[in-house]
């Protein structure tokens, strides 16, 4: 070793090579569905925050005299809803709630999920039994039922309905992290880290974090779209946010009476709800396909 | 900075009592470990100071699962690893000491190095859990890169998929020689590479054990390396030691059929020495029933009665040349067995 010593390679600047993340954003921007469906996802964000910025009218005055009128009514370029409400402000104003309704749930669960995953996944054994099979009780549960079943008996309301909605996806991350860390724990540098004598959480800290938070990621982008849709229906059913705040799913709710009078009106809601979702699933792919190394 | 050598050289520096791994077959919803899977079935080696013993046998011989449990990468079902002089696991060589003196290199370069760390930090990641400070990890990663042919300022900072899978091997040897290893097993560590990529990692690896004093365990299935590189060879057979011995000696006199006909299934580059008959006929039998007495009587070409009726021990024909077949010891029963010293099997 002491010949070795002398070897020693003065500090050089380093030729820099890409790293991991670099790699997936240069691939990311090859991909123009993926580009596009993140520009619409950034433009519904911005949407959401500069709402009363971008609102033409008030969301929450009604008219009695004006309902229900037709797509570009003048005052009205997307008519207005049974109350006479504008319609686009509306459905600006909603996607504050419909978004946050989307994304909070399953960022809750994607930490809890991950962490009960990443864990029974790395132990293994009878723990990994015991965990994953209790999670499945709750992921044999169909998400609508079990989202409808938990807000139900937690009371209806926007608090209990993020509770409910991340207790169905929980389990959901949990089996996804569960498989991708066993497929990475068997892996020869995780036994080359057993080997040369690290601890557990050493070797999930600095081998398996890495390799398996960008699966669940993805997984997860991918819930965000489900996320929503039940979002919606629990406000559908009354169960999430109540009346009259503007949220898609509510919307849509309200406005079936309407289906026969105003057709097009009525769908509106479910039309943004279609465009978000696919363009976070539409993104989750793209992140899929980026994030594959040996692409 | 040489490992201290505790028990002098004479003193083995690795040795293997009765080690023994069984794993459980699942059978149906409920059943528990009905049948077993006898992988590694009771085997006991030495390994001396600053040798290379190669390691052979056919594919499911349980040569791997042998280089995992001396790791206790899996835990033994039985058995005793004593490293020089210190039983592992016991107060004097705590597991985790042991895991800095003995090292591995696994077969696949590409799934044995983290695709998302640089390979200095996959280098440099085992010292520092043995305390030693990140700067001077890295530095040491740096020199041992150098030390095995990657210029440090080309590929510290490179990712395992940017290089080639002689140049992930040589880094997976670096990241073995990190700890300052006195045992290196080299599982099927060559293999996967090209022939000529073979021969470069081949002699980097005998330059790297008289610089650093290691001694080897080379798992291989291929015969001509294992001549090459090592001083002595243990033949597995079905979980089970069926021969052992000095490299020349086996290679030369091989004292089990089974050896013998692993050696003449060598292809010949000699046209007027073909191998005219296949030495060996259809795949080994099910560890998990293996056949009584000698597990190999099944194939075997001196196959009598009494082999499936005895277990041969491994025992000593010639010096330290030791091999479990019951034609080559004397008093045995077998027709073939020697009134007196060996008989030649080797063709």
């Amino acid at each position: 070793m002491a010949a070795l010593a002398q070897q020693s390679i003065v500090e050089a600047p380093q030729p820099k090579t890409t790293g991991y993340w670099t790699g997936v954003w240069r691939r990311l921007r090859r991909d123009p569905v993926a580009i596009f469906a993140g520009l619409v996802i950034l433009a519904l964000i911005l949407m959401a925050i500069f709402a009363p910025y971008i609102a033409p009218a008030d969301p929450y005055r009604a008219s009695s005299l004006r309902r229900l009128r037709p797509i570009g009514t003048a005052g009205y370029p997307l008519g207005s809803d049974e109350l006479g409400r504008d319609m686009l402000s509306r459905l600006i104003f909603g996607a504050r709630l419909s978004l946050f309704m989307g994304i909070t749930p399953v960022i809750l669960a994607f930490g809890i999920g991950s962490a009960i995953g990443i864990f029974a996944g790395y132990v293994g054994g009878w723990v990994n039994t015991a965990i994953m099979r209790t999670i499945d009780v709750f992921y044999a549960f169909p998400s609508v039922l079990l989202a409808v079943a938990l807000s139900g008996a937690l009371g209806a309301g926007f608090g209990n309905a993020l509770v409910s909605l991340t207790v169905v996806f929980v389990p959901q991350i949990a089996r996804v992290a569960e498989a991708v860390t066993t497929q990475v724990r068997s892996r020869d540098y995780v036994e080359a880290a057993r080997a040369s004598g690290a601890g557990g959480f050493t070797i999930v800290r600095v081998h398996v974090l890495g390799n398996v938070l960008g699966p669940i990621f993805v997984y997860a982008t991918s819930l965000i779209s489900v996320s929503m849709i039940l979002a919606s229906g629990l406000s559908f059913l009354g169960l999430g946010v109540r009346p009259p705040e503007p949220e898609w799913g509510l919307m849509l709710n309200t406005l079936r009476t309407a289906i026969y009078v105003q057709p097009w009106l009525a769908a509106l809601p479910g039309v943004m709800i279609f465009i978000t979702s696919i363009a976070f699933n539409l993104l989750a792919d793209g992140l899929r396909s980026a994030m594959d190394v040996k692409q | 900075m040489i490992p201290e050598d505790r028990g002098g050289p004479a003193q083995p520096l690795l040795t293997v009592k009765g080690l023994l791994k069984h794993f459980p077959v699942k059978k149906g919803l409920f059943g528990g470990a009905s049948a077993k899977v006898r992988a590694v079935d009771g085997i006991d080696f030495e390994v001396l100071k600053g040798e290379t013993l190669g390691v052979v046998g056919e594919s499911g011989c349980g040569k791997s699962t042998t280089a995992r449990l001396l790791l206790s990468l899996i835990d033994p079902t039985a058995g005793e690893i004593v490293f020089d002089g210190e039983r592992v696991g016991s107060r004097a060589l705590s597991l985790k000491e042991f895991r800095r003196q003995c090292q591995m290199v696994f077969q696949d370069s590409y799934s044995s190095l983290n695709p998302r760390l640089t390979i200095e930090a996959s280098i440099a990641f085992a010292p520092q859990v043995h305390g030693v400070p990140r700067k001077e990890a890295v530095g040491r990663a740096r020199d041992l890169l150098a030390r095995v042919g990657l210029e440090p300022r080309r590929f510290a900072e490179r990712y395992p998929h940017e290089l080639s899978g002689g140049q992930r091997q040589r880094v997976n040897i670096a990241r073995a020689l990190a700890l300052q290893p006195r045992l290196v097993i080299l599982d099927e560590a060559v293999s996967a590479l090209d022939k000529s990529v073979e021969a470069q990692v081949l002699n980097l690896l005998l330059d790297l054990k008289e610089e650093f004093g290691l001694t080897y365990i080379f798992i291989s299935h291929d015969l001509n390396v294992v001549r090459f590189i090592s001083d002595r060879v243990m033949v597995m057979y079905l979980g089970k030691v069926a021969e052992i011995g000095g490299s020349e000696e086996v290679f030369e006199r091989a004292q089990h059929p089974y050896t013998a006909a692993l050696l003449s299934s060598m292809p010949s580059l000699d046209p007027d020495n073909r191998t005219e008959v296949a030495p060996l006929a259809g795949d080994p039998p099910n560890p998990i029933d293996p056949p009584p007495g000698c597990r190999f009587h099944t194939r075997c070409a001196l196959v009598e009665p009494v082999c499936s009726a005895k277990e041969p021990p491994l025992a000593a024909t010639e010096g330290s040349h030791r091999a479990a077949c019951l034609a080559v010891q004397p008093g045995s029963g077998h027709s073939l067995a020697p009134a007196a010293t060996s008989v030649e099997l080797a063709a």
